[in-house]
């Protein structure tokens, strides 16, 4: 079971096979649907990257879940599972939407942005840190608090969008529509350099925070001491308490991070692209991460991979949906279960027959030597 | 005002019914060392089942057996994935419910092609309420009356089982010798090992009657309280159960009573839904709807009384180093 595996199996060929193993399996549901995969795969495809406007949504998507995949991954170094990111998300949009509110009026786009990103990091970090605080100093299991934290999230979203955001007379829980200057431009120029045009697309710049987000995570979590803190945290805390690292701090700060980085998510719908607060603004990005980051085992790289992965998967579904009526947009949430099933929960499962695999192998390969 | 306080706490019954077995549910897995929050999941996959085959074949019985049959194949998943190949309980709770979910919305659509929903039950394909003797005849004698005719009278069987199974479980848990074992692989493991006992199939056993449970809170859902299933309709029941168990830190009788409380929330909430209160003026809805989980993580934090789970919850057990 514990047998030592070259970093190249643990790392590539073993999340290669349970990821083949979810597509599989998703597979044989659209079979038994008594649709053609192969075909499926197809439509999912082109409606994902065939043309400008697909390559588009699969960007903008891709950017919800490159910021909810991290904010799991963070979590996941300090061996804390956050599915809360859900909620974070939607009270970061809180905070983005509250700093364009507030400065529509006023400055230009350029400055309300990195405002607005702060709005939305600090926002989705704050309402991380209540659950975390629960689970550092009064003992109370994180998974079970931002569950809950997800709810509340929901029931206080509503609460403001129906009494105190709504625009008065308007029958929509929304707030008002951001000016101009509460918009982030879209990516039709930059997309244009690839000879693309996204027509109507929402992919917009909140898609470099993104990348910029995931420079910054790998830079923390691999080159700084914090980072180093919180590893030392999430593969031992017992020894991390006697290298006189503190489990309280590491626990708020790790948790702030990650909810930090749903909050930013919220940049993207709300800046990016509807200009207004409005009801779901996570859209189940939130959940999402948490498949994610276990695809990319919780590494930057892998998190951008898996995120536009499932971000052609959302697109491809809807053009999908329309070219085989019988395969719905839920098709994604089966293979989102899939991978976090074999990835996340299965991920043992083919160790063995593989290491016993390799421990046949080197037999010949020492001989050579 | 007798006359709403009674209808208030007939739904409040009603709505804490779907609870109460999915709570029971999570507390057969959670005191067997499996922690579960593939509730809801199994809870909506149940329900589907329910519905798909009570339509199918006519029968709400057989849509009862079939919501069972697939919620306990998807608790045994969940011991495949975290009591077999020992992997992380919470993600495989996790996949569950995408699962379950995903599937649902795709299936439903795919089969009865109504936006995934079932077609409508009529007749012998949804449960009836049952009429206790001499109903009719009391409703009219000043409160006893009352309380039997609308508050105990009048509901499916389904409500009677989940209030019967409370106590019941209290007696398999804390009077038999599978509950005296399946509690205690949940505290120490590597004890019942010594004494012979198998953890695995302690565990597997476990989730099987979380299965069962779960299968007839997705056909409660579906095949008695609404007639068909409809998208997403356990709509976080599971994790309120989850909630109310972990309210009822982990105990039959008390779990019974959380899910009261919890449905009687519920029932505020749908009833005074747009209504003005004295004083607090329009109503606080979603306040009222978000107490169990507020209730949940004040208590969690330890500031009224203290939750502790299962001791091996969380944890695969590995037989030997």
């Amino acid at each position: 079971m514990n047998a030592q595996l070259p970093r190249w199996v643990d790392l590539g060929l073993i999340p290669l096979l349970n990821l083949i193993a979810a597509f599989v399996v998703a597979g044989l549901v659209v079979l038994a649907i008594g649709e053609d995969p192969i075909e499926a795969v197809e439509h999912i495809l082109y409606g994902a990257l065939g043309f400008g406007e697909g390559i588009g949504f699969t960007l903008f998507y891709a950017t919800n879940f490159i910021f909810t995949g991290l904010c799991v991954a963070v979590a996941f170094h300090a061996s804390l599972f956050n599915i809360g990111g859900e909620g974070q998300a939607y009270i970061g949009g809180l905070g983005v939407g509250l700093v364009c509110l507030a400065l529509d009026h006023y400055l230009p786009w350029w400055i309300i942005a990195p405002l607005a990103a702060i709005g939305g990091a600090l926002f989705g970090a704050g309402w991380a840190m209540i659950p975390a605080y629960f689970q550092a100093k009064r003992g109370s299991h994180i998974v079970i608090t931002t569950i809950m934290f997800n709810f509340l999230a929901a029931s206080l979203m509503v609460y403001l969008l129906v009494n105190v955001l709504k625009v008065p007379g308007a029958m929509a829980p929304e707030s008002r529509t951001f000016e101009e200057a509460g918009r982030l431009p879209k990516l039709d120029g930059f997309l244009a350099l690839f000879g693309q045009d996204i027509g109507g697309a929402p992919a917009n710049m909140s898609f470099f925070l993104a990348l910029a987000a995931c420079v910054f995570v790998w830079a923390l979590i691999w080159r700084t001491r914090l980072g180093y803190e919180i590893r030392t945290f999430g593969a031992n805390p017992t020894a991390a308490v006697y290298a006189g690292i503190s489990p309280v701090k590491i626990t708020l700060v790790a948790m702030a991070l990650s909810g930090g980085l749903a909050g930013l998510m919220a940049m993207n719908p709300v800046m990016g692209d509807q200009n207004r607060m409005f009801l779901d603004i996570a859209g189940g990005a939130g959940f999402v991460g948490i498949a994610v980051a276990l695809m990319g085992r919780a590494h930057p790289v892998g998190v951008v991979l898996a995120s536009i992965l499932f971000g052609i998967l959302y697109q491809g579904g809807a053009e999908l949906a329309f070219e085989m009526p019988a395969i719905t947009r839920d098709m994604v949430v089966v293979i989102q279960g899939l991978v976090v099933l074999f990835a996340g929960a299965l991920e043992f499962m083919f160790r063995p027959a593989v290491a016993r695999l390799f421990a046949a192998l080197p037999a010949r390969k020492t001989g050579e030597a | 005002m007798f006359d709403a306080l009674i209808l208030m706490l007939d739904s409040t019954v009603r709505l804490s019914t779907p609870l109460l077995l999915t709570a029971l549910a999570g507390l057969y897995a959670e005191r067997s060392g499996v922690f579960d929050i593939g509730l809801e999941g199994k809870l909506l996959i149940a329900a589907f089942a329910a519905a798909a085959t009570a339509s199918v074949t006519g029968s709400a019985w057989l849509g009862a057996l079939a919501g069972m049959g697939a919620s306990i194949l998807f608790a045994l998943l969940h011991g495949l994935a975290c009591i077999t190949y020992r992997g992380n309980q919470i993600v495989s709770g996790v996949a569950i419910n995408f699962l379950a979910a995903g599937l649902t919305a795709l299936l439903g659509t795919a089969w009865f092609h109504q936006g995934g929903r079932t077609p409508p039950l009529m007749g012998g394909e949804r449960f009836q309420t049952l009429q206790l003797p001499f109903a009719e005849s009391l409703a009219d004698v000043p409160v006893i009356g009352g309380i039997y005719s609308e508050l105990l009278s009048g509901h499916y069987l389904l409500v009677y089982v989940a209030f019967a199974a409370a106590p019941f479980s209290w007696w398999v848990l804390y009077r038999t010798r599978f509950g005296l074992r399946l509690r205690a692989v949940g505290e120490n493991p590597a004890a019942v090992d010594t004494a012979g006992i198998s953890v695995v199939r302690m565990r597997y056993l476990a989730l099987v009657c979380a299965g069962v449970l779960c299968g007839l809170a997705g056909a409660y859902l579906a095949v008695a309280q609404s007639a068909g299933f409809i998208k997403d309709m356990s709509a976080g029941k599971g994790f309120i159960a989850l909630a109310a168990l972990i309210f009822s830190k982990w105990r039959p009788i008390q779990v019974m009573f959380a899910c009261l409380l919890f449905g009687f929330l519920d029932a505020a909430a749908i009833r005074l839904q747009g209504q003005e209160l004295p004083l607090i003026g329009a109503a606080p809805v979603q306040l009222i709807q978000a107490l169990p989980y507020i209730l949940t993580v004040v208590l969690l934090a330890g500031f009224i009384g203290k939750a502790v789970p299962p001791k091996a919850g969380g944890t695969p057990y590995v037989k030997e180093r």
